[in-house]
């Protein structure tokens, strides 16, 4: 394939990604807005008003980055892992293995479908979060980087379980037991700071925690983590994953016989 | 040249199965070929292997030149597939499935969707192509993976048992349109149990058992090994006992039918004139057995 018919193959991938989720937004794109809008009002306005300040913000301007950053992470995620698999378990993939399409486009496609998810109810929550709260962007540039970077991040991760898993259990078991509690000690209600020192060693090994302290700190200027460690983090994860997920394509793990 | 060409090719799956034993095949451009076999001897193995979606063991295969290890793309580029499964998304349009795959071919959307429209309104699929492919039949998503196929033209067409669970009209339709297809120069290569299927379109054959091919011909080569033909004769008036045939073998399954075998040097006029002669009065006559169907059961019984 030369570039420009790569690049049909791409766009076509991303088209089907993107018109998938918004066939099925009541699926996709509703139930984030629902939940969260849940969080701003409990955690925030009823419990929040009680908690008074947290390093200097009120508690639901202090929250609201990590909010959305859990419903960026959760989005870019279930996008992949459910649609890879969904191709996977009808056997649609094989119209994508049969064609001559390099392995990268099709992870370069899939990933991009998880992250403009991820990005659309980003901008959802945002929207919900409005309605609470006054939202300030301290730094454009990083609150943008770690969007991208973090969405990316979570939909390689979210085709890596799509690729192993076997059953519609798989797809559900590392969201419900890993993704969910390293978000919720991912300091997006609480900053580490109130922890005893062992307990911020150990939140020291959830990625999560860089991830939701570097969009609070785009948004705020600030964190509980150096921001260049969380951004070096980002991309040994970006990098790792890509790598991982290019090379269980090249050898057809759980696609091919 | 050749279309496909298959070099000592293997496969053993993860569970140990010998699915392929150094198979050699080959198919000439423009030739319209048959890979018959029994459930599980190994066709789909060779056509996943093909498509690229089943890994080989060892082995080469080439496409119009093109090895799938060195050239993949390209010789992807010349194969349209066919599978024996329905592998679409249910919940899109034919529409979208097919101009997906061209698209996936790297053919701009304008020309996709021209292409789709053509081939959708071809096979009878025109009026269904904006509703979800659930809805449709399994006649027509059969038809669909057709269309979808041929969305970018591809030099050689591989279809799966195209033809399973369609009723007999839609199959006779599907034949004189793959036919069309085989005509304006695609090759197309088919597996089909329906062995009549086989001798009406195709024009050389590959019979494959327990992964090894034991029979690589010409319909027409094959169908000339067969020496004797056994013919089932309605009669119109019933008879009590068979009258002498003069070396014809013949049974009475009933008093008005018989059996019977007529050797391939022998003249069936011949036949006729007995029966004139003895006042028997043919009603109608027809093949006991399809006579490619009589070759593949022998052949098979042979290599077991």
């Amino acid at each position: 394939m030369n570039k420009q018919t790569t690049l049909i193959a791409f766009y076509t991938i991303v088209r089907k990604e993107i018109s998938r989720f918004m066939r099925i937004w009541v699926q996709t794109l509703l139930p984030p807005a629902i939940s969260m809008t849940l969080y701003f009002v409990i955690f925030g306005s009823l419990i929040g008003s009680r908690i008074g300040t947290m390093n200097g913000f009120s508690y639901i301007e202090y929250i609201a980055p990590g909010i959305i950053m859990m419903s960026i992470i959760n989005n870019s995620y279930a996008n992949v892992v459910s649609s890879f698999f969904g191709a996977k378990f009808q056997n649609h993939i094989e119209e994508m293995l049969v064609a001559p399409i390099p392995n990268f486009i099709i992870l370069a496609g899939f990933i991009t479908g998880g992250v403009a998810r991820g990005i659309l109810v980003g901008i959802v929550v945002t929207i919900v979060a409005l309605f609470f709260t006054e939202l300030n962007i301290h730094s454009f540039p990083i609150t943008i980087a770690v969007v991208f970077m973090t969405s990316i991040v979570f939909s390689l991760a979210g085709l890596i379980n799509a690729i192993y898993a076997k059953k519609f259990d798989d797809i559900s078991i590392i969201p419900t037991f890993v993704l969910t509690p390293l978000i919720y000690l991912g300091g997006v209600f609480y900053s580490i700071d109130m922890l005893p020192e062992t307990w911020q060693t150990v939140s020291s090994f959830n990625p999560i925690l860089y991830m939701v302290n570097a969009f609070r700190y785009g948004m705020l200027g600030e964190s509980d983590i150096d921001i260049t460690n969380a951004f070096l983090m980002l991309v040994i994860f970006t990098t790792v994953l890509f790598t991982i997920a290019l090379h269980l394509l090249n050898k057809g793990v759980g696609i091919k016989h | 040249m050749s279309a496909l060409e298959i070099k000592n090719l293997n496969k053993t799956y993860p569970n140990k199965f010998v699915a392929l034993k150094n198979v050699d095949l080959q198919v000439n451009s423009g030739d319209f070929f048959a890979l018959l076999g029994p459930n599980g001897a190994g066709k789909s193995t060779t056509i996943g292997i093909i498509c690229g979606l089943v890994n080989k063991s060892s082995g080469s295969v080439s496409i119009f030149g093109h090895d799938i290890d060195k050239e993949n793309e390209a010789a992807k580029a010349c194969i349209g597939i066919v599978p024996q499964e329905i592998n679409f998304s249910q919940f899109e349009t034919p529409l979208d499935i097919v101009v997906n795959q061209g698209g996936y071919y790297g053919i701009k959307r304008s020309t996709a969707l021209q292409r789709a429209k053509k081939y959708l309104n071809k096979l009878g699929l025109i009026e269904k192509c904006h509703e979800p492919a659930r809805n449709l039949s399994g006649g027509m998503k059969r038809r669909l993976m057709i269309a979808r196929a041929l969305v970018h033209e591809p030099k050689m067409l591989i279809l799966d048992e195209p033809t399973a669970g369609v009723d007999v009209e839609l199959r006779r339709s599907m034949w004189d349109f793959l036919i069309d297809i085989n005509k304006q120069g695609v090759t197309i290569m088919l597996t089909t149990h329906y062995l009549e299927e086989a001798e009406k379109l195709c024009k050389n054959i590959a019979i494959i058992d327990q992964g090894s091919i034991i029979k690589n011909t010409s319909m027409k080569k094959l169908l000339s090994n067969l020496n004797k033909e056994t013919f089932i004769i309605d009669l119109i008036n019933p008879i009590e006992t068979l009258p002498n045939l003069n070396g014809y073998t013949a049974t009475l399954i009933d008093s008005s039918t018989m059996e019977v075998e007529v050797d391939r040097e022998k003249n069936i006029n011949d036949l006729f004139e007995i029966f004139s002669a003895s006042n028997i009065k043919v009603c109608s006559m027809r093949n006991k057995s399809n006579r490619l169907e009589k070759l593949f059961l022998d052949l098979l019984d042979n290599n077991n």
